[in-house]
């Protein structure tokens, strides 16, 4: 029972990660339909952007406080990463608007393949162990034989993620880059028609989309404390799992698919087999595409001949 | 208004290089300007590289000025039709006589390698660049049956290599069979495996077929890298029954190839062999493939391709034309991995990542979907354009012994991806040979080419 308990705070916390990242996904793919591959390395871009500041704000300039310093590193990774997004989709995807269904594609992932190495160059193959923060515990609850207990980070994991959603589902809601955003996604030709910038709102929905990333390469950075130039490809793909899981182009079905891939691969690695933990994430992957295609709150996508 | 053209704005092109300028300034900020290093005592610090990012600045301003300054030179330009260019204006034959050219060079090529380079150097340039380019123009061309002809998108594509590979050397090592029999087993076993994973996917279409197929291609890597007790995991399996010459194994022994043939032993005899192998398997994939286009089953791909709907309307059975595509052409790519797993002697799952599909997809889409030459012209220039970065040596020489250029071999590629598909869109080769025509073959515009549903 404990045991239990605690694999549930590890699977929320984990979840939380990958559903921030798997709006990015949604997004993008709700409004251009592409699968936007570059957007793990943006993830993994974000991780290292949070670890530099962070060791540049407490080597460097020495703030005192920690939350000030993490504070910063939030804001400056979120603005870098975003103008990274943005500058990709500026170069890599605009040209490419209206072109043949395959070239995004394709361009998309030779994107991912230049982040990557990119950053292999820049910063170097190996393993980079941030700083360990956060690293009390709370006891939650004593068991006979387990004890359950929740991390400052965990606690600050979810408190951040579900403060940003929240801001986020105000903007998408409420305002009028939202409406435009909807408005591009149900039909792009009509929304122009209107007076809505198309191109720009595109950008915009990559900035978001970056934006949240960045969030979770700051949370993935505290959480693991390890950064790897290699580290986008497979949170990059469980996250897509999380968005296809929840119905791609649904912005609440991606957070919930985030949570329940990070369950299932949290409870997964505790009963069953750590070892074959992406196994499972691959296969639910298939699965839901296979015999769920519009997933758990997307709207079925009606055949046009 | 007169003819003559508007005057260059000097100022606003500045501003606009300025904004360029300070948009890679944002960029480059934390990732180049400070590189994390691991001092004595195991912890991060950063060193500033401040000086990089002023290059880098200055490159772009200056780049983006010139690019404005040459573009407003050719303002009135005129507008550019695909499939209008160079391979429209040449006559209908041309692909014919380059790839005679191209087949006689390649048949030649040990030779002329031997003769330029000298007996040690000639080992570089047949290993890493004959025999390499030719496996990736083989995987491409296996490729472009699911992906050129039938138009269906295959991610995994990598999947069947390794199901190919791992035959092989599970076979010659378990039953000690030998590698012309583990060949056509592994083509058969890969082929098998193609109509599994086919089955599931067959009603997936557009991004879902390849992010399905992507899925599985990674299963079957995780699958590899953890079911120890069979694949030894990341350990690999060593010691793969070598390629022989009619049952003439290439060693120094007595029974050896040069042995027999009462030569000096040298390691260039098995590699000009692997060559002229490799290169057989390639050109049977190209002309059964070419062969298969005239066939019902070669022009009912093509036609789900182009409209599914219409072709099951036809009465045409897409379930088995859809999985004759995935079975053929996962055989081509277990035939290359057999290839792969008999001349490396030993594989490890290392080798069979989402990187290499991505690679091989993208040699097929660049080269242009369904054009043969297409595919060996981009596996030419990407593969050995990444492999001639090893050879520049001198480059040390401007930048310091400290600079590696095969560090920038996957950051080139993906970069070429990138600027190949803003390019040409429709890939290197935008002419295509269509399979039926009415009085004349000609070739018409790939953009008349659908890319599929799947």
């Amino acid at each position: 029972m404990e045991y239990l308990l605690q694999q549930l705070i590890n699977g929320v916390t984990l979840g939380s990660i990958y559903g921030l990242i798997a709006i990015g996904y949604t997004m993008v793919f709700g409004i251009i339909g592409m699968v936007n591959f570059a957007h793990g390395d943006v993830f993994m871009l974000s991780t290292f952007i949070a670890l530099i500041f962070l060791l540049a704000l407490t080597q460097i300039v020495g703030v005192p406080s920690l939350a000030l310093a993490l504070f910063v590193v939030l804001i400056l990774g979120m603005v870098l990463t975003a103008l990274w997004a943005w500058a990709i989709e500026r170069t890599a995807y605009r040209p490419l608007r209206g072109s043949f269904r395959l070239a995004p594609l394709i361009s998309a992932i030779g994107m991912s393949i230049f982040l990557s190495n990119f950053v292999q160059v820049t910063q170097g193959p190996r393993n980079k162990p941030s700083p360990s923060i956060l690293g009390d515990v709370i006891t939650l609850r004593q068991g006979e034989t387990y004890t359950v207990a929740i991390s400052y980070k965990q606690i600050l994991i979810m408190v951040v993620t579900a403060v940003l959603l929240a801001a986020f589902w105000y903007v998408v809601q409420r305002t009028s880059l939202g409406r435009a955003q909807r408005a591009c996604e149900q039909d792009r030709k009509m929304a122009a028609l209107l007076g809505v910038d198309v191109d720009r709102t595109i950008s915009l929905t990559f900035v978001i989309g970056a934006a949240l990333a960045a969030v979770a390469g700051l949370m993935f950075m505290i959480y693991y404390g390890v950064v790897n130039f290699n580290d986008g490809f497979t949170p990059g793909v469980k996250a897509f799992t999380a968005a296809v899981l929840g119905g791609i182009g649904s912005l609440p079905g991606a957070v919930l698919g985030g949570l329940l891939i990070g369950l299932i691969e949290t409870l997964w690695s505790a009963y069953f087999s750590i070892d074959y933990k992406d196994v499972a994430s691959f296969l639910i992957l298939a699965v839901v595409l296979i015999f769920m295609p519009s997933g758990l709150l997307g709207k079925p996508e009606v055949e046009k001949v | 208004m007169t003819d003559a053209a508007p005057r260059f704005n000097f100022k606003g092109a500045a501003a606009d290089a300025a904004r360029t300028a300070l948009v890679v300034l944002g960029l480059s900020v934390p990732i180049i300007a400070l590189r994390t290093e691991q001092n004595m005592a195991n912890e991060l610090v950063l060193q500033p590289r401040w000086g990089l990012v002023a290059i880098f600045v200055a490159a772009a301003f200056a780049g983006r000025l010139l690019y404005l300054m040459l573009a407003a030179r050719r303002a009135p330009r005129r507008t550019v039709r695909e499939g209008s260019g160079l391979a429209a204006r040449l006559p209908h034959n041309t692909g014919a006589i380059f790839a005679r050219i191209g087949l006689a060079v390649l048949l030649l090529y040990p030779a002329i390698a031997l003769l330029l380079a000298g007996q040690g150097g000639a080992v570089k340039w047949i290993d890493n660049f004959g025999v390499q380019i030719l496996i990736y123009i083989m995987l491409g061309w296996g490729l472009n049956i699911v992906v050129g002809l039938a138009g269906l998108l295959d991610l995994g594509y990598v999947a069947f290599y390794a199901v190919g590979a791992y035959s092989t050397a599970l076979l010659s090592k378990t039953f000690g069979l030998s590698f012309w029999l583990c060949l056509p087993l592994a083509g058969i076993l890969a082929a098998f495996w193609g109509i599994i994973l086919g089955f599931p996917v067959l009603r997936l279409r557009g991004d879902y077929l390849a992010i399905v197929t992507l899925a599985f291609g990674e299963i079957i890597r995780l699958v590899l890298i953890n079911w120890v007790p069979v694949t030894n995991g990341y350990a690999g399996i060593t010691g793969i029954a070598r390629p022989t010459f009619f049952g003439i194994p290439f060693n120094a022994n007595d029974n050896g190839f040069a042995a027999v043939f009462g030569l000096p032993f040298s390691p260039l005899y098995r590699l000009i062999f692997l060559f002229y192998l490799i290169l057989a398997l390639a050109l049977l994939t190209n002309w059964v493939t070419l062969r298969l286009r005239r066939l019902p089953v070669g022009r009912a791909w093509e036609a789900l391709r182009e409209d599914e709907i219409a072709c099951r309307a036809l009465g045409i059975n897409t379930t088995s034309t859809k999985l004759t595509a995935f079975a053929i052409g996962a055989g081509f790519g277990g035939f290359a991995g057999s290839f792969f797993a008999a001349r490396q002697g030993f594989i490890s799952p290392e080798s069979f990542t989402f990187m290499e599909s991505a690679v091989i997809l993208a040699i097929v889409v660049l080269g242009g979907m369904g054009s043969q030459i297409g595919v060996a012209v981009a596996a030419v220039l990407m593969i050995g354009g990444t492999e001639i970065l090893r050879e520049l040596e001198w480059m040390k020489q401007i930048f310091g012994q400290g600079f590696d250029p095969t560090q920038y071999r996957m950051l080139m590629f993906g970069l070429a991806m990138v600027l190949i598909m803003i390019w040409r869109p429709r890939g290197l080769v935008s002419s295509r040979e269509p399979s039926v025509f009415l009085s004349e073959r000609r070739a018409v515009s790939g953009a008349h080419v659908r890319e599929g549903h799947g």
